[in-house]
C-alpha cells in the first residue's frame, strides 16, 4: 500500500489522463485551481470523491488522482446524495454546468440544497450547452442568438445564486474562473462550510459563448461592476468606492447608489449570516443579464444541520444495544418480533 | 340445540364491505385464528383505488378473501364458497365471484331504500329471487351488535362500528377457530381505550352466541389443521417478506443496506417496511423522484453499501438510464419491481406481469443484466436474497420482479434460521492489483468475471469510473473500437457467467406430455390447476421459472423433452416471446390482461385442452 504523503501537493492531484477541453476554455482555469486548493484541505485522497453529470465541466472527475464518478446528465447530486449520506466519512464534491445543474438535473439540485446534505456542487456558469455545440442553456441571455435559437431565445434565464437561495442552501456563493485568488477563497469558505455549498462559477466558453464575462475581467471595465462581497464590509464598489449599495426607497430591494451622496451610514454592511435568504436574493438581483453591478463572494453562509448527521443520528438511536449482536441474532430477532406461532 | 358438525377439506371466505366497514381488520383475525389453528391459508386484500370513496357505494367496496385448507394451499382460491356482505353495495359487487349453492351472510339492517338505490337495485334482492341458489343468511348485524351492547358504556356510533367483530365472532364460531388470539388482539388494540376495547370483545362474543343460538345456523364446519412442518410461523405479504429479505441481505453480507426509493402503489410498503428496520443496518432515503431513487442507490453502492431501489413499472421506466450507468459502472444494485398493470398510469392497484420486456430489454444500447421473479409472497424473502447474492458476486445491477398479487397476498411463512441462509459476504478489494503496484479497476476475475470493488477511502486505490466506454483493466476512457467490441461481450458474459440452478420439473406420474411453464405469481393457480387435473388422472408437467436472465442452462434440455410447451402469463406473450426465439419452441402461449390474477378452474380448462388435442 502508497503511504499517504503528510503533505500533498497540486501534483498530487493531477491524474494520468490527458486534459481535453478546447484551448481557451475557462475549465482549465477551474482544474488547476482547484488541484493547487486540494492539499489545502489536509484530507487524504482517497477521502474525497468527485462526482459529475454529463456536459465540458463534468469531464472534471477524470483529471483528478481521487475517486470519481462521471455520471449521468443531470444526476450528480442524486448519486452524490447516496454516496455522502452512507459515506459521511467522505468529502464529496459535485461538479456540474448550468445545463446539467439547472435544466435536465434541476430537480436534484433543488433537493439536495434544502435537504443541507453535506456536498460542495460547483456549478460551472458559460451560459451556454458546450459539449453539444452551442444551443443556448437556462442561464443564457433573453434574447441570444445561438444554433437552437437562431433569432433569439424567448426563454427567461434563471438566475442561479437566487434558485439556489429558494431551495433553503445553506452556503451560496459567485466566483470567477481566472480570478484563481477568489476561487481559492470561496473555495476555503465552501469546504469549511457544514452542509450542501452552491458555487456558482463564471466559466469561458472560449468555442461558443467567447468573452461572455470579459466584462468582469477586463481591467477598464471590471471596477465599474464588479461587486466583491466582504462579510461585515459595506458594499462599495468601483475604482474608488464610487458606488454603493443601499436599500430601495419603495419595495424590499436594495439598489446601488453613488457613494457621495448617501450618508456612511445608509450603505449596507455585507452580513452573509442573516438567518433568512430574503437579503441574500435581493443581493443576486442587483444584477442584471448585462453583467452591471455583479456580486461575487459568499452571499450566504448559516448554520444549519446536515442531512446525513441527522440520518445517522436516527440509525444511532436505533442501533442501541443491536451493536452487541451479532448479524444473525439481528435477523432472527426481527424476523421473530411480532405475530408468531408454532407448529409442533 | 345440538349442532350438526360438518368436516370440510378446505373453504374460501371472502369479507366484504364499505371502506369503513373494517374488512381488511376482520379478514385479517380470522386469517391468524386460522394459521393457529393450524390450517395453511393463502389470503387476497382488495381495496379500492380511492383513499375516501363515497360510502355505500360499489367502488367503496373492500373485500378480503381467505382460503384454508386442511393440506397446502397454493391460492387465495379462485371464488369464495362463503361470502359476508355488509351491505348490498358488498352484495352487489361480488355476487357474480360466487359459485352456485354459495353460503352468503348478509347484514340485513343496511338493505334500506336509500342503500338499495346507491348500488342500482330497482328491489331487495333480500325479498325477490334473485339469490335463489345461494343458501342465504339474513343477520341483523347491525341492531343485534347494537343490542348486545346496550349495556355498555360506548356511543351508539361506537357499539355500530363494532358490528365487524359481530361478523367475525359468527364466522368464528360457523369455521370452529380459536377465539384466545382475537379476544387478546383487541385488548392490547383499544389497550388505551377499555371500553371500546370491551365493547369489541363482546360484539365478537355476541356474534360467536348468536351462530351457537340461532336456528338459522345449523351446520357448524371443521377443516382439520393441515400436515405442516413443524416451527415457528409468522404471516407475510409479498411486500413485508422483500423488506425482510432486503434487510437479511445487508445482515448475510455484512454490508449496510440504502434504499432509495420515491412513493408508489404497490410498492410503497417496502418502503414504509425498510424505514422502521434502521436498527438493523438499513438507511432508507425517500427521494425527490424515480431517478434520484436509483441515483442514490446507485451512489450508495459506489461507496460500499447494498444499493437498493423498489418500484413499480412507472418508476422502472424512469429509472432506466441510470441502469445503464450500472451496467457500465459494474457495482451492485438491486430493483425491485412490483408490476402492475400498464402501460402509463395504468391500473395502479392491478396486478400484472407487465415488465418482463422493461425488465430484459428497456435500456439504450445493450445493457444486460440480470432479472429473476418471486413466485409467492413468502418466496420474495428467498428472491430479495437471490437478487442481493447475485448483484454482489456479479458486481451488476438485478431487477427483481414482484407483482400487486404477491406484494398484498399473505400466506404463512415457516421462519429460517438466519444461519442456514447464503452467506453473502464480499471482499472489498484493498491492494493494488495490476503490475508496478498500479490498480486496475476493471480487471475482471477469471470466474465471475466481476470487476473489484474498490470504495471510496481505500488508499492507494483512487481511480475514475463513469458512463463513457473503457478500456479493460485499466478502466480508462476509450473510443478504440476493439475494445467497444471486448467490453460490449464481456458484459454479456458476465450476465451468462450467473451461477444458476437448474430448472427444476414437477412430474409426479413421470409420463406427461405436455410441459407449462411459468415465471413470478402464477405460480400459485398453475400448480392449483395442475393438482386438480393429476386427481383426475392427466398427466402434465410444471416448471416455474425464478432466474429470467440468465436463463437455467438446461432449459433447452427440457422444452425438448416434451411435445407441448404452454405458457400462461399475465401479459401478452412477453416470457412467451423469449422462450420461442432463444430456444425455437413452438410454446403456446396463454394470456390474460384484466388486472386479475388467473383463477385454477379456468388454467384447469385451458391446460387440459392442450393435453385433449396433444
Amino acid at each position: 500500500m502508497t503511504e499517504v504523503p503528510l503533505k500533498l501537493t497540486a501534483k498530487d492531484f493531477r491524474s494520468d489522463q490527458e486534459v481535453r477541453w478546447c484551448p481557451g476554455c475557462g475549465d482549465f482555469a477551474i482544474l488547476s485551481a482547484i488541484q493547487s486548493f486540494m492539499p489545502e484541505l489536509g484530507i487524504p485522497r482517497e477521502r474525497i470523491t468527485f462526482v459529475s453529470g454529463i456536459g465540458c465541466s463534468s469531464r472534471f472527475p477524470y483529471y483528478l488522482n481521487t475517486y470519481g464518478m462521471h455520471s449521468i446528465h443531470g444526476r450528480a447530486p442524486a448519486i452524490a446524495t447516496g454516496l455522502a449520506v452512507s459515506r459521511p466519512d467522505l468529502s464529496v464534491w459535485v461538479v456540474s454546468g448550468d445545463g446539467d445543474a439547472l435544466s435536465i438535473g434541476g430537480n436534484h439540485l433543488l433537493h439536495a440544497l434544502r435537504r443541507n446534505v453535506n456536498i460542495k456542487i460547483l456549478m460551472f456558469n458559460n451560459r451556454i450547452y458546450g459539449l453539444t455545440k452551442g444551443q443556448c442553456s437556462p442561464t443564457s441571455e433573453f434574447g441570444k442568438v445561438t444554433k437552437s435559437t437562431p433569432v433569439g431565445s424567448r426563454d427567461t434565464p434563471f438566475n442561479p445564486i437566487a434558485v439556489a437561495l429558494g431551495s433553503e442552501a445553506s452556503f451560496v456563493a459567485r466566483t470567477i474562473d481566472s480570478d484563481r485568488k477568489h476561487l481559492h477563497s470561496v473555495l476555503r469558505a465552501a469546504a469549511a462550510h457544514q452542509g450542501s455549498a452552491f458555487i456558482e462559477i463564471y466559466q469561458n466558453c472560449a468555442i461558443f459563448n467567447d468573452g461572455a464575462f470579459d466584462v468582469l475581467k477586463d481591467p477598464a471595465s471590471r471596477d465599474s461592476v464588479l461587486i466583491r462581497l466582504e462579510h461585515g464590509k459595506p458594499i462599495t464598489f468601483g475604482a474608488t468606492g464610487e458606488k454603493c449599495v443601499v436599500r430601495e426607497p419603495r419595495g424590499f430591494g436594495l439598489e446601488v447608489a453613488d457613494t457621495a451622496s448617501v450618508p456612511r451610514s445608509e450603505i449596507i454592511v455585507h452580513d452573509e449570516a442573516v438567518p433568512g435568504p430574503a437579503y441574500a436574493f435581493t443581493l443576486s438581483r442587483l444584477s442584471d443579464q448585462d453583467l452591471s453591478n455583479t456580486p461575487i463572494g459568499v452571499f450566504r453562509r448559516v448554520a444549519r444541520p446536515t442531512y446525513e448527521s441527522m440520518v445517522q443520528e436516527q440509525n444511532t438511536a436505533a442501533r442501541t444495544s443491536a451493536t452487541d449482536s451479532t448479524p444473525d441474532d439481528l435477523l432472527a430477532e426481527l424476523l421473530h418480533t411480532g405475530n408468531t406461532w408454532t407448529i409442533r | 340445540m345440538a349442532k350438526q358438525i360438518q368436516h370440510l377439506d378446505r373453504v374460501a371466505i371472502r369479507f366484504a364491505g364499505d371502506s369503513g366497514d373494517g374488512m381488511q381488520l376482520t379478514g385479517d383475525r380470522f386469517a391468524s385464528e386460522t394459521a393457529i389453528l393450524g390450517n395453511d391459508l393463502s389470503t387476497l386484500p382488495n381495496y379500492p383505488a380511492e383513499i375516501r370513496a363515497p360510502s355505500g357505494s360499489l367502488h367503496g367496496v373492500s373485500s378480503f378473501q381467505v382460503h384454508f385448507a386442511a393440506h397446502d394451499v397454493l391460492t387465495p382460491g379462485d371464488s369464495p364458497d362463503v361470502l359476508v356482505a355488509m351491505n348490498p353495495a358488498a352484495l352487489r359487487a361480488n355476487l357474480a365471484d360466487l359459485p352456485p349453492n354459495a353460503e352468503i351472510i348478509v347484514n340485513t339492517d343496511e338493505f334500506t331504500t336509500r342503500n338499495l338505490e346507491k348500488v342500482g337495485y330497482t328491489s331487495n334482492p333480500l325479498e325477490n329471487d334473485s339469490l335463489d341458489g345461494f343458501t342465504v343468511h339474513r343477520v341483523p348485524l347491525t341492531s343485534a351488535t347494537i343490542a348486545a351492547l346496550a349495556d355498555f358504556e360506548v356511543s351508539k356510533k361506537d357499539a355500530e362500528r363494532a358490528k365487524n367483530m359481530f361478523a367475525l365472532g359468527l364466522l368464528s364460531w360457523m369455521y370452529s377457530r380459536p377465539t384466545e388470539g382475537t379476544v387478546e388482539f383487541l385488548r392490547q388494540k383499544f389497550a388505551k381505550k377499555p371500553k371500546i376495547a370491551a365493547a369489541n370483545v363482546a360484539a365478537f362474543q355476541a356474534g360467536w352466541n348468536y351462530g351457537e343460538t340461532t336456528e338459522d345456523f345449523a351446520v357448524r364446519y371443521e377443516v382439520k389443521p393441515a400436515n405442516l412442518l413443524p416451527g415457528t410461523y409468522r404471516s407475510v405479504n409479498g411486500n413485508s417478506a422483500l423488506a425482510y429479505g432486503l434487510v437479511a441481505a445487508g445482515l448475510r453480507a455484512h454490508l449496510p443496506v440504502f434504499l432509495g426509493a420515491y412513493p408508489i402503489t404497490p410498492a410503497s410498503e417496502i418502503l414504509h417496511e425498510l424505514s422502521a428496520y434502521k436498527r438493523y443496518g438499513v438507511t432508507t432515503f425517500q427521494a425527490e423522484d424515480e431517478i434520484a431513487a436509483v441515483g442514490s442507490a446507485l451512489g450508495a453502492s459506489y461507496g460500499g453499501a447494498l444499493g437498493v431501489t423498489s418500484t413499480s413499472g412507472p418508476g422502472l421506466a424512469l429509472k432506466t438510464e441510470t441502469l445503464g450507468l450500472a451496467v457500465m459502472l459494474e457495482l451492485p444494485l438491486v430493483i425491485v419491481d412490483v408490476q402492475r398493470a400498464g402501460p402509463s398510469t395504468g391500473l395502479p392497484t392491478k396486478t400484472e406481469q407487465s415488465d418482463l420486456n422493461i425488465a430484459l430489454f428497456g435500456r439504450h444500447g445493450e445493457a444486460p443484466l440480470a432479472v429473476i421473479a418471486a413466485r409467492s409472497p413468502a418466496d420474495c424473502f428467498y428472491a430479495a436474497l437471490e437478487a442481493a447474492r447475485i448483484a454482489l458476486t456479479y458486481r451488476m445491477p438485478v431487477i427483481l420482479l414482484s407483482d400487486g398479487y404477491l406484494a398484498n397476498g399473505s400466506e404463512p411463512w415457516l421462519l429460517p434460521d438466519p444461519a442456514d441462509l447464503p452467506d453473502l459476504r464480499v471482499e472489498f478489494a484493498t491492494e493494488p492489483n495490476g503490475p508496478d503496484g498500479k490498480f486496475l479497476p476493471y480487471l475482471h476475475d477469471p470466474h465471475t468475471l466481476a470487476r473489484p470493488w474498490a470504495v471510496p477511502g481505500t488508499p492507494g486505490l483512487e481511480h475514475r469510473v463513469g458512463g463513457l466506454e473503457k478500456a479493460n483493466n485499466t478502466g480508462a476512457v476509450s473510443y478504440v473500437p476493439a475494445d467497444h467490441d471486448l467490453m460490449m461481450r464481456l458484459r454479456a458474459a458476465r450476465v451468462e457467467a450467473i451461477d444458476v440452478p437448474d430448472l427444476e420439473v414437477e412430474d409426479p406420474t413421470g409420463d406427461a406430455r405436455v410441459l407449462v411453464l411459468g415465471w413470478g405469481s402464477t405460480y400459485g393457480p398453475i400448480g392449483a390447476a395442475c393438482r386438480k387435473l393429476r386427481e383426475r388422472g392427466v398427466s402434465i408437467a410444471q416448471a416455474h421459472l425464478r432466474h429470467i436472465s440468465p436463463l437455467p442452462r438446461n432449459v433447452g434440455t427440457v422444452l425438448a423433452g416434451y411435445d407441448r410447451v404452454i405458457i400462461p402469463e399475465m401479459n401478452l406473450g412477453q416470457l412467451a416471446h423469449v422462450i420461442r426465439d432463444r430456444y425455437l419452441v413452438d410454446a403456446v402461449s396463454y394470456n390474460k390482461v384484466n388486472g386479475q390474477p388467473f383463477t385454477s378452474a379456468e388454467l384447469e380448462t385451458v391446460l387440459e385442452e392442450v393435453v385433449r388435442n396433444d
